[in-house]
């Protein structure tokens, strides 16, 4: 677009945010530079239409809010006017380690779309007078991925519009189509998830953003759908609380030198005439076995019974496996 | 497909207008700043600038007379606005904009480690505020909250000095002690890591907080040399070389999982099972994790590692052959 037009539309900004009747199309052609033309000349009026309705476009993809009224009774045609105080964003007034904070955030990003909206959002901030240090850190920044539907189903959560999606869960190759009324989006643990009411199974459920399989297709209309109220998303997603409690003991023998990725669970460490004797605190048999069967002929678990037979059986099993003839992958 | 040039340069001009409804704020809250320093702080040159000046000095309001017209004082290489025409504030924050500042202040809310948890959760108060109701944003973000560990080394990294590190490396499944020049400290997911140029290895290492077993601050200054380039990580952290060795598993459904956890290169369908191809950085490592992984894995190969991981199995079984030692 040509100088003229961008000097047009600033120009329809500060009219209409000057004024508190709303203008006609046709007051603001008489006003406004750039949009004179015969009102009379048909093709003439056509083209100054088609002009205006890209420039209100053009304003409201900005998210310029244009208001639309009628100036009086008499009046036929609709006015257009901007309350400054929908315009304008409020004061902030941020102190400087506040201001640090909001500039780091803003740097977080990695998705590109995401990326681009924090910059613009702070760009606002810097004009409302806020001062960013760009060399300013917290220490410790996280990185900030999400996965393509996390644009679209915030934007559905906000509408309170459903959502369809395909949804594949390793287990299971194909995916199959879920119907959603999502109430929010959560990060846990450093994973996405959305958490809503499926339509399907009438339950409330929660699904990782990272199965969704291709695009999230908005359904329906918005506002179609209340969360219940003071909803805990946080709370649907995670799965346990608190650590875990490491009552079991088990005694385990390793080669000196070796196995030290056992060595760091150890509580004790006892040299011994065969190896080292380590004491690991465990909570689950089966997972401190399956720990125990990787480092192979290096340890050996002596006690409690049940850890040595879980070891035995696992054991056995792997070279049962590895044994069979098994025919070449062909790729 | 190559964007429609239209369309392109309708973006540009919409970029540009936005630039101008803000910029006129920017100088009226920073009276005789620098040409150059507004530039640079809208990511455009001086000259770019002056040209938006030049238009700006056109606009106003009805009227359009010297009295209606924003107006501005330009001193050499500093402006200052006289008349601002009403545009005095800049616009709302849109959706967009709001959601991608909301959510990652919360999210360094919830990273422990961050020195001034209190100063982001006071701007992130405010952010929410200012922007209303678009701040509404249905996005909930909980990390793990133990920071006791990453606080401490944080400490050491923000003070500059070098470190030396008892460190486990699970690749090699060794615990070795080194001396590190810290760079930065990381959240990636739910893991941190302090990133620095490692003087053994010679190198710029993540090293993840939770195999740090043991540090001690060194009084001499951190100095990662000139080639310490940080890593990209905006895609992971483990990014497999393609000189690294494949390994292929047959994968029943209790173990799918591992198709998520780890990066694979192929997944196929056999059966009722799956062929599971993946780069692994050592073979031992691979071992030890495939002969914990249970009934449900099956390495294919390479042949070597089928070996090994057999001949492993079989010699540990043979400690068990006598019958358990009794525990004094």
């Amino acid at each position: 677009m040509s100088r003229t037009r961008t000097e047009r539309l600033v120009n329809l900004v500060i009219c209409l945010l000057s004024t508190r009747r709303f203008l006609t199309a046709a007051q603001i052609a008489a006003t406004v530079p750039g949009y004179e033309h015969d009102p009379e000349d048909p093709r003439d009026h056509e083209a100054f239409q088609r002009k205006f309705e890209r420039d209100k476009a053009e304003l409201r993809e900005l998210g310029v809010p244009l208001e639309t009224g009628l100036a009086s009774a008499f009046d036929t045609e609709p006015g257009y006017r901007i309350a400054h105080r929908e315009y304008a964003l409020p004061d902030i007034p941020l102190e400087p380690d506040e201001a640090a904070a909001v500039g780091i955030a803003a740097r977080l990003w990695q998705h590109a779309g995401l990326a681009a909206a924090a910059s613009s959002g702070l760009a606002k901030l810097r004009a409302a007078g806020v001062e960013v240090d760009p060399q300013a850190t917290l220490g410790m920044e996280p990185v900030m991925t999400v996965d393509p539907a996390f644009g679209p189903l915030t934007a559905a959560a906000r509408a309170r519009r459903a959502v369809t999606f395909s949804y594949r869960v390793p287990e299971v190759d194909e995916p199959s189509t879920r119907r959603l009324q999502p109430w929010g989006v959560v990060c846990w643990q450093g994973r996405w998830y959305v958490v809503g009411h499926d339509r399907d199974r009438d339950a409330t459920r929660c699904f990782r953003l990272s199965r969704i399989v291709g695009a999230v297709r908005p359904v329906g209309a918005e506002g179609a759908f209340t969360p219940p109220e003071n909803v805990d998303l946080i709370s649907h997603v995670a799965r346990w609380s608190g650590p875990v409690e490491r009552n079991g003991r088990a005694t385990v023998v390793v080669e000196p030198g070796r196995a030290a990725g056992l060595r760091r669970l150890a509580i004790e460490t006892v040299p011994g005439p065969d190896g080292d004797r380590l004491t690991i605190p465990y909570s689950d048999v089966e997972w401190l076995a399956s720990r125990l069967v990787g480092y192979g002929a290096e340890v050996r678990a002596d006690g409690p019974p049940e850890l040595r037979d879980a070891v035995i059986q696992q054991l056995k099993e792997v070279v049962a496996r590895h044994e069979r003839v098994l025919p070449a992958v062909a790729r | 497909m190559t964007p429609h040039p239209r369309t392109r340069e309708n973006k540009a001009s919409a970029d540009r207008l936005g630039r101008l409804l803000n910029l006129v704020p920017y100088l009226l809250a920073r009276p005789g700043i620098l040409v150059a320093e507004a530039a640079a702080a809208f990511g455009i040159t001086e000259r770019q600038l002056r040209e938006d000046l030049e238009l700006l000095w056109v606009c106003g309001l009805p009227g359009y007379g010297p009295g209606d017209l924003i107006d501005m004082a330009l001193d050499g290489d500093r402006v200052t606005i006289t008349y601002d025409a009403g545009i005095d504030r800049p616009l709302r924050l849109n959706p967009d904009e709001a959601l991608a500042l909301v959510v990652a202040l919360r999210m360094l809310a919830e990273t422990p480690g961050t020195g001034s948890r209190d100063a982001v959760e006071r701007a992130l108060a405010k952010i929410e505020h200012a922007a209303g109701d678009v701040a509404d944003t249905p996005v909930a973000v909980r990390l793990p909250a133990d920071s006791q560990r990453v606080d401490a080394i944080r400490g050491a990294v923000e003070r500059r000095h070098a470190l030396r590190l008892t460190y486990y490396t699970a690749a090699r499944d060794e615990t070795t002690e080194r001396v590190v020049d810290p760079m930065r400290m990381l959240m990636v997911g739910p893991r941190a890591y302090l990133e620095a140029w490692c003087r053994r290895a010679e190198g710029t290492r993540l090293f993840r907080v939770d195999r740090i077993d043991a540090f001690t601050e060194l009084d001499e200054p951190a100095a990662p040399p000139a080639q310490a380039v940080p890593h990209d990580v905006s895609d992971g952290v483990f990014h497999p070389s393609p000189d690294l060795p494949l390994v292929t598993l047959r994968v029943g459904r209790g173990s799918r999982w591992i198709t998520e956890y780890y990066p694979c290169e192929d997944v196929r369908r056999d059966g009722d099972e799956w062929v599971v191809t993946m780069r692994v950085t050592d073979l031992g490592w691979a071992q030890r994790l495939l002969l914990g992984l249970g009934p449900d894995v099956t390495v294919v190969g390479p042949v070597e590692l089928v070996d090994r991981i057999r001949a492993q199995a079989t010699t540990a079984l043979d400690q068990y052959a006598t019958a358990p030692p009794v525990t004094a």
